[in-house]
């Protein structure tokens, strides 16, 4: 039987490819979910850690826009992945209007206070979204109308699904927007507020706004990500909320490895933890019964802890994090 | 133009560092604010610019008024679009930006795009330096164009008033007279001028009119070029000893220590 061999190699060229686009679509994933911590983090020296919540918020209003107020559709012709693409861009809008809000009341009153408070304060609104998410609204598993559900395409033997190149799409999308606007007039004031917020002061900066303009990007940012990890395969339909706010926390060993002031930190971080997390629990498994089982989900961690060993501000990160 | 009437700051609620301060800037003249470390000079530009907050410090009593407007009260962004630019102390520019990107920064009250544009040909003139380097990074500039760099950040809104906190610190000879200069062209600019120096001799030799400051009070005052050679003020404020420019002060030494903590 000469054509066993064959065979198995192929089937192996598949895996990798398999596993090559995963990797790729949850570093993406992360990529993105790290980029709102760190817009947030660089502007206002905040760890936010109702990203999750935020993220889950977005999903959430999609699945609302899209699917039960049939927006844009009501009044648009054309096809239907406009309408979903559309929806999506509101969604994130919406989702960077509710954290303006919780910007406004909740962290601006604490401008000046240990940055311990207010991540503690960040904490409890996660906490406070996520009771109000699932006790008052979420009680039925919510659709997000997806225009390629679950559809996969085939590279030689290997099925890639369509979510996989969205995600990795999608983030390449938000990278060069924020990549642009850090460019921009607003987005030198932020960078600069980032840097020395009293020499920002002193040329004129509104630094409130400036805190605004990066809770905002932030949230949107939280939402698509939110949005994206919810699609099949990785969510089998719709929200999950619980799932969708816990895959915001697996982000932090992206942000960490990254660094948490560094944009580019935020990609190379995102793609790292992606890449190792899927990588392993496909080719490590045979190990399981030696590494214990839900290894995947514990090396992230001990990526995070190698990196930081190695270099303790990141990757990328800024060795004096916070200035006086 | 701008007036400081019996100033008094107090830091943390508890810390009192200016002691009932009162100066006077005139349109159209360079005034020179002298003191020694700790004096409060500092402490005077925050209270000018809006700055107290950041550093939990705040107006006791007094006022500073600018063009007949009291300005005390009011945020750092109000204050520049009133037409008061500062150099902070230790240049402060924004180190992971480029040139340009500083000189963005610095117009940000302004929405004036072909002022802004004019703003940006005059520093480019004023510092073909800055013009060569426009897109580096201006963490990588030298001491000396890092200063001009932030010169330049504040004459990007066009102010009426200047003010430069210790523009010379930890700079050489040769680029102290260059920044003096400058300071004097933009002066002839229409620009008024306060200079805070601990550098007594360049900042007298450029001022119409000085202060000497210690422990948050004037303690004299003057036409510059009396005071520059009144005794009194070689000998005790300004730790000048006969006429010996030439010769390395006590304080050059000084500077030279404080530079190389302001770059580690
Ligand atoms: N944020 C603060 N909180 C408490 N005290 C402060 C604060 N900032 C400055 N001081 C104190 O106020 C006094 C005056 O400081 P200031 O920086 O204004 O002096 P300065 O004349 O600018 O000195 P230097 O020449 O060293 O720059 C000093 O005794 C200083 O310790
Ligand atoms: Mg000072």
């Amino acid at each position: 039987m000469t054509a066993i061999p064959v065979l198995l190699a192929a089937s192996s060229v598949d895996t990798f490819i398999q596993t090559l686009f995963k990797a790729l679509a949850l570093g993406s994933l992360y990529s993105i979910l790290a980029l709102g911590f760190v817009l947030i983090f660089k502007a206002t020296q905040t760890v936010n850690f109702s990203h999750g919540a935020l993220a889950l918020a977005g999903t959430w209003f999609l699945s609302m826009i899209f699917m039960d107020w049939d927006i844009p559709g009501r009044w648009l012709p054309g096809p239907n992945w406009l309408h979903w693409g559309i929806a999506l861009l509101l969604a994130m809008l919406v989702t960077a209007v509710f954290g303006l809000i919780i910007e406004r009341l909740t962290i601006r009153p604490m401008i000046g206070e240990p940055v311990f408070s207010m991540a503690v304060i960040t904490l409890g609104l996660e906490v406070m979204i996520r009771v109000i998410a699932d006790d008052a609204v979420m009680l039925t598993p919510r659709t997000l109308g997806i225009p390629w559900g679950s559809d996969t395409f085939k590279i030689g033997g290997a099925s890639v699904a369509w979510s996989y190149i969205a995600a990795v799409v999608m983030a390449a999308f938000v990278f060069f927007v924020i990549w642009r606007f850090l460019r921009t007039r607003t987005g030198v004031a932020m960078q600069a507020t980032a840097f020395d917020q009293e020499a920002a002061l002193a040329q004129g900066i509104n630094v409130g706004m400036v805190f605004a303009i990066a809770w905002a990007a932030g949230s949107a940012l939280a939402a698509a990500a939110g949005i994206f990890a919810s699609m099949s395969p990785w969510a089998a339909a719709g929200v999950a909320s619980r799932e969708g706010a816990f895959f915001a926390f697996r982000a932090l060993p992206a942000v960490i490895v990254g660094g948490l002031d560094s944009v580019p930190g935020a990609l190379a971080g995102g793609m790292l933890i992606g890449f190792v997390e899927i990588f392993a629990g496909q080719y490590l498994s045979g190990q399981a019964g030696i590494l214990g089982y839900g290894y995947q989900q514990v090396i992230p961690y001990v990526v995070m802890l190698i990196a930081l060993l190695i270099k303790p501000y990141g990757l990328f990160g800024t060795e004096e994090v916070r200035r006086v | 133009m701008l007036e400081i009437a019996n100033l008094e700051v107090v830091y943390n609620e508890v810390v009192l560092v200016l002691r009932g301060l009162s100066i006077e800037v005139p349109e159209g003249d360079i005034v020179a604010l002298l003191g020694s470390n700790g004096a409060g000079k500092t402490t005077t530009t925050r209270a000018i610019t809006g700055l107290l907050d950041v550093h939990e410090g705040k107006v006791t009593k007094g006022s500073v008024t600018f063009n007949g407007e009291q300005i005390d009260n009011k945020n750092p962004s109000t204050i520049v679009r009133s037409g008061i630019s500062q150099v902070l102390e230790g240049r402060r520019i924004f180190a992971e930006l480029t040139v340009d990107e500083n000189l963005t920064a610095g117009a940000i009250t302004s929405k004036d795009k072909a002022a802004i544009k004019t703003a940006h040909e005059r520093v480019m003139t004023m510092f073909p330096v800055l013009a060569e380097r426009r897109k580096s990074v201006a963490g990588y500039l030298s001491g000396g164009e890092q200063q001009m760099l932030a010169i330049g950040r504040a004459l990007m809104v066009d102010p009426k008033l200047l003010i430069l906190d210790e523009p010379s610190l930890g700079l050489a000879p040769k680029l102290v007279a260059q920044i003096r200069d400058t300071i004097v062209e933009i002066n002839k600019d229409g620009t008024s001028v306060l200079l805070i120096e601990q550098n007594a001799n360049m900042a007298l030799s450029i001022a119409n009119y000085g202060y000497i400051m210690e422990t948050g009070k004037i303690v004299m005052d003057g036409v510059a070029s009396k005071l520059l050679k009144d005794e009194d003020v070689r000998e005790f404020y300004l730790g000048l000893h006969g006429e010996g420019t030439e010769r390395k002060s006590f304080k050059d030494v000084k500077h030279y220590k404080r530079r190389k903590r302001w770059l580690s």
